[in-house]
């Protein structure tokens, strides 16, 4: 190591004076542009800090003299996104449910905003698919406990599911049959027989006759003479593929002995009503929804009570 | 590191200013074969975008469009779309292999003719020539100090090279938009701001490359020369100075003969130099700077022939011929010399590459399909036990015409489907669906089938033309079960 600066002869400029295996390195002086650029952006990063937000304090930072803020950049953007939303949200404001889909702009973009809506509010529940899990129905079938036109999805969501809070919310109570003492366990395995019967997962049975007996007399008032359920209660067709809680024995067994009933909120206390509309639109068109004032009469008990 | 130090020699140049060139005008075969190039290269560039092709009401009706906003090129009655794009590809490729052919065929001809740079660096010399005056008189302006005079002259020379570059930059957006409405827009000043920016950035380009960097970009910029000098071999029919013919260069002849000394037929008179546009010496031999214009060859021979020797002694010849005429031999004949293996290699896989790009060409469907199933649910079982999928189905219709497609259900015993739009009240094992012109239909289509079944079913999704059974496309799908029904 030559720790000696010299004069490097054929360039004239001087080394830094170190030296690596006869490699030397020379002092060349910073171009002037470079030099100036670098003060450049000294004075700058000046202005920059008294402009803008910068030094830290035990508050927070220094304001800086614009009043810029991350945050308010945030509720700009927010403003601007919800005043290019206005003109469209008020029209789905202004359209009744049932109108929608003859509006096919309106209500593609109802199923857009409610599938946003969906992702906060109902993924917690009926999943981020919307299929549900036991004891949460699954919104794509074509099954439905309280209705699946767009006038009952919307008053379901507005209202919520037997929602102690709520006077208009969808509502009813099963007995719990065993835990209660109406019947016996000899008598709730009857019943499910039948169940399994209708919906074809079982054969016919003794078993099965006697609980068809059972269930003309304590089921049928609500889920229908022939278990095909009844919107106005809420009360499942359990002839169907569907089961909201499972369709094996052990679980039959366990919602006729101890009831089962889901709860849902009314969101009309958290959101606005052409949020629920647009809710309302989403879930329709997952694939299930039917069409307004056209209930299909397969559904229905002929002579139910409308 | 060296204690001593040599003061004698000068530092090392860290880089070497440009000589300016000044190329001398001349007349002869390959400097009129240039003409033709460069009027043919010229007419192509400014006139194609101009060519109209009627291709019905739902198509453009220019013949070369590359049209980046609705992603399709068009081309006289070939239409690419973004996904066929290994056309576009595959003619590269062609490119590239042609340079190669042509390369080791005849060297850079590529260079020397049909180059932008070279085309519009000839074309703004002869324009500096016209205004200017010829090599001496534009050395002379050049040496000159600034006058008024001067200041004009170099003024009006910027400003026709300007308004050539303005010309050329301004031509290449009509390749991108429909010219005639462009053009109204562009200057109305309602055209896009691309459209300005990228007539600014080719003008400067233009120029600059064509006024003043010129021969640099060849040998300073340009890649290709690098990879020419090792594509040409000593077969290659190149640009050469007849070593053994002109050497010993001999100025004075007359003299030179009467004190019986040896002469070359070169002479010295340096028109080979002057004429060349990079401001090479083409006797130095083969070198990176030689674009093969053959200009050198044009003056030569005219020396030649008012000194009474043969023509040729710089020509197109190959270093082999070179060596066999120094020894007297006869020279092979150049077709002999183009026709060798590594040439017919070349052509063979040149041609094979452009026959399986037309078969392809011809052959393609211009009806395709896509479907993707729906992953969240995958499926859902409906009141009747039986399953659902949903599938999001894509038409392609390539097309400049309306067109009505049959998707059905290829497999999948017992499925059906139907639309969204649509009830399952409709469903059926297929679907009629009209897809507008050049467009892709997207439909959201529900399949539904019994339950019991594997877990996981293949099927296709058959696309088939309805004015056209041949026109046909599957997409290979699966129908996904809950775990495979009991």
């Amino acid at each position: 190591m030559a720790d000696k600066k010299r004069i490097d002869a054929p360039t004239g400029t001087q080394t830094v004076g170190h030296e690596w295996d006869g490699i030397e390195e020379l002092d060349t002086p910073m171009p002037r542009w470079w030099l100036l650029t670098f003060y450049a952006t000294i004075i700058f990063s000046i202005g920059y800090v008294v402009v803008y937000p910068a030094l830290p304090g035990l508050t927070g930072a220094t304001k800086g003299t614009v009043g810029w803020s991350s945050r308010g950049e945030l509720d700009k953007t927010m403003q601007a996104e919800a005043a290019r939303k206005a003109p469209i949200l008020s029209a789905i404001a202004a359209t009744p449910i049932e109108q929608l889909p003859a509006k096919p702009q309106l209500m593609q973009a109802a199923v857009q905003g409610g599938a946003a809506a969906f992702k906060t509010h109902c993924v917690q529940c009926h999943g981020s698919g919307a299929a549900g899990s036991p004891g949460y129905p699954n919104l794509n079938d074509d099954d439905w406990l309280w209705g699946g036109d767009l006038k009952a999805i919307e008053y379901t969501i507005t209202h919520g599911a037997r929602n102690p809070e709520v006077a208009t919310t969808r509502t009813s109570l099963m007995p719990a049959f065993g835990r209660d003492g109406i019947l016996t366990k000899g008598q709730i395995e009857d019943v499910v027989s039948h169940i399994r019967t209708i919906s074809g997962e079982e054969k016919p049975s003794a078993s099965a006759r006697r609980g068809a007996t059972l269930f003309e007399a304590n089921c049928a008032v609500c889920h229908g003479p022939a278990g095909k359920g009844m919107r106005e209660f809420g009360a499942p067709n359990l002839t169907d593929g569907i089961w909201l809680f499972g369709g094996d024995r052990e679980t039959l067994a366990r919602t006729v002995a101890d009831s089962r009933k889901g709860v849902m909120p009314a969101w009309d206390h958290v959101l606005s009503p052409v949020t629920i509309k647009m809710l309302a639109a989403y879930v329709h068109s997952l694939g299930g929804g039917e069409a307004t004032l056209a209930p299909n009469p397969a559904e229905r008990e002929p002579g139910a009570v409308e | 590191m060296s204690n001593v130090t040599d003061l004698t020699t000068p530092p090392p140049a860290f880089f070497e200013k440009r000589k300016a060139v000044f190329p001398k005008q001349i007349d002869g075969p390959f400097r009129r074969f240039k003409w033709l190039v460069m009027a043919i290269t010229l007419t192509i560039y400014w006139g194609t975008p101009w060519i109209r092709w009627d291709r019905g009401p739902y198509a453009p009706d220019q013949a070369v469009l590359v049209d980046l906003a609705n992603r399709r090129f068009y081309m006289f009655s070939i239409e690419i779309w973004p996904h066929e794009f290994y056309y576009v590809a595959g003619l590269l490729i062609m490119a590239g292999i042609g340079l190669f052919l042509v390369t080791s065929a005849v060297g850079r001809a590529w260079c020397g003719y049909a180059c932008p740079q070279t085309v519009w660096t000839d074309l703004f010399q002869h324009v500096e020539r016209f205004l200017d005056g010829d090599r001496n008189a534009q050395i002379r302006l050049d040496r000159a100090p600034w006058t008024f005079g001067k200041l004009f002259k170099r003024l009006r020379k910027w400003a026709a090279w300007l308004l050539i570059a303005f010309l050329t930059g301004g031509a290449w957006i009509f390749y991108f938009a429909d010219a005639p409405t462009l053009q109204q827009d562009f200057w109305t000043g309602q055209a896009a701001t691309v459209a300005y920016a990228t007539t600014f950035l080719l003008t400067m380009t233009t120029f600059i490359f064509g006024g003043f960097m010129r021969e640099q970009v060849c040998i300073y910029m340009c890649p290709w020369p690098r990879i020419q000098t090792a594509m040409t071999d000593e077969k290659s029919l190149i640009v050469t100075y007849r070593h053994w013919r002109g050497e010993p260069r001999t100025r004075g002849l007359k003299k030179a003969s009467e004190e019986h000394l040896p002469t070359g037929d070169c002479i010295d008179c340096m028109q080979c130099v002057q004429v060349c546009p990079t401001g090479i010496d083409i006797r130095e031999g083969p070198q990176i700077g030689c674009i093969t214009c053959a200009l050198c060859i044009d003056a030569c021979d005219r020396v030649m022939a008012q000194i009474g020797r043969p023509r040729g002694l710089i020509d197109y010849a190959t270093e082999l011929d070179c060596e066999r005429e120094k020894l007297g031999e006869a020279a092979v004949p150049a077709i002999r010399r183009l026709l060798r293996p590594r040439t017919l290699v070349y052509l063979g896989l040149w041609t094979a590459i452009g026959v399986a790009m037309l078969f392809a060409l011809g052959t393609r469907t211009r009806v395709d399909i896509a479907a993707n199933a729906d992953r969240n649910p995958q499926f859902v079982r409906l009141s009747d036990g039986s399953i659902r999928n949903a599938y999001l189905v894509k038409l392609r219709n390539m097309q400049s015409r309306p067109r009505e497609m049959i998707v059905s259900l290829a497999g999948l015993p017992g499925g059906q489907m139907w639309r969204e739009s649509e009830t399952r009240a409709q469903a059926g094992r297929s679907l009629r669906l009209a897809v507008p012109a050049d467009q892709v239909l997207r439909e959201r289509i529900y399949v539904v089938a019994p339950a019991t079944g594997a877990a996981r079913e293949d099927f296709a999704f058959a696309l088939q033309a309805a004015d056209d059974s041949t026109e046909k496309a599957r997409d290979e799908e699966s129908f996904v079960r809950p775990g495979g029904m009991q």
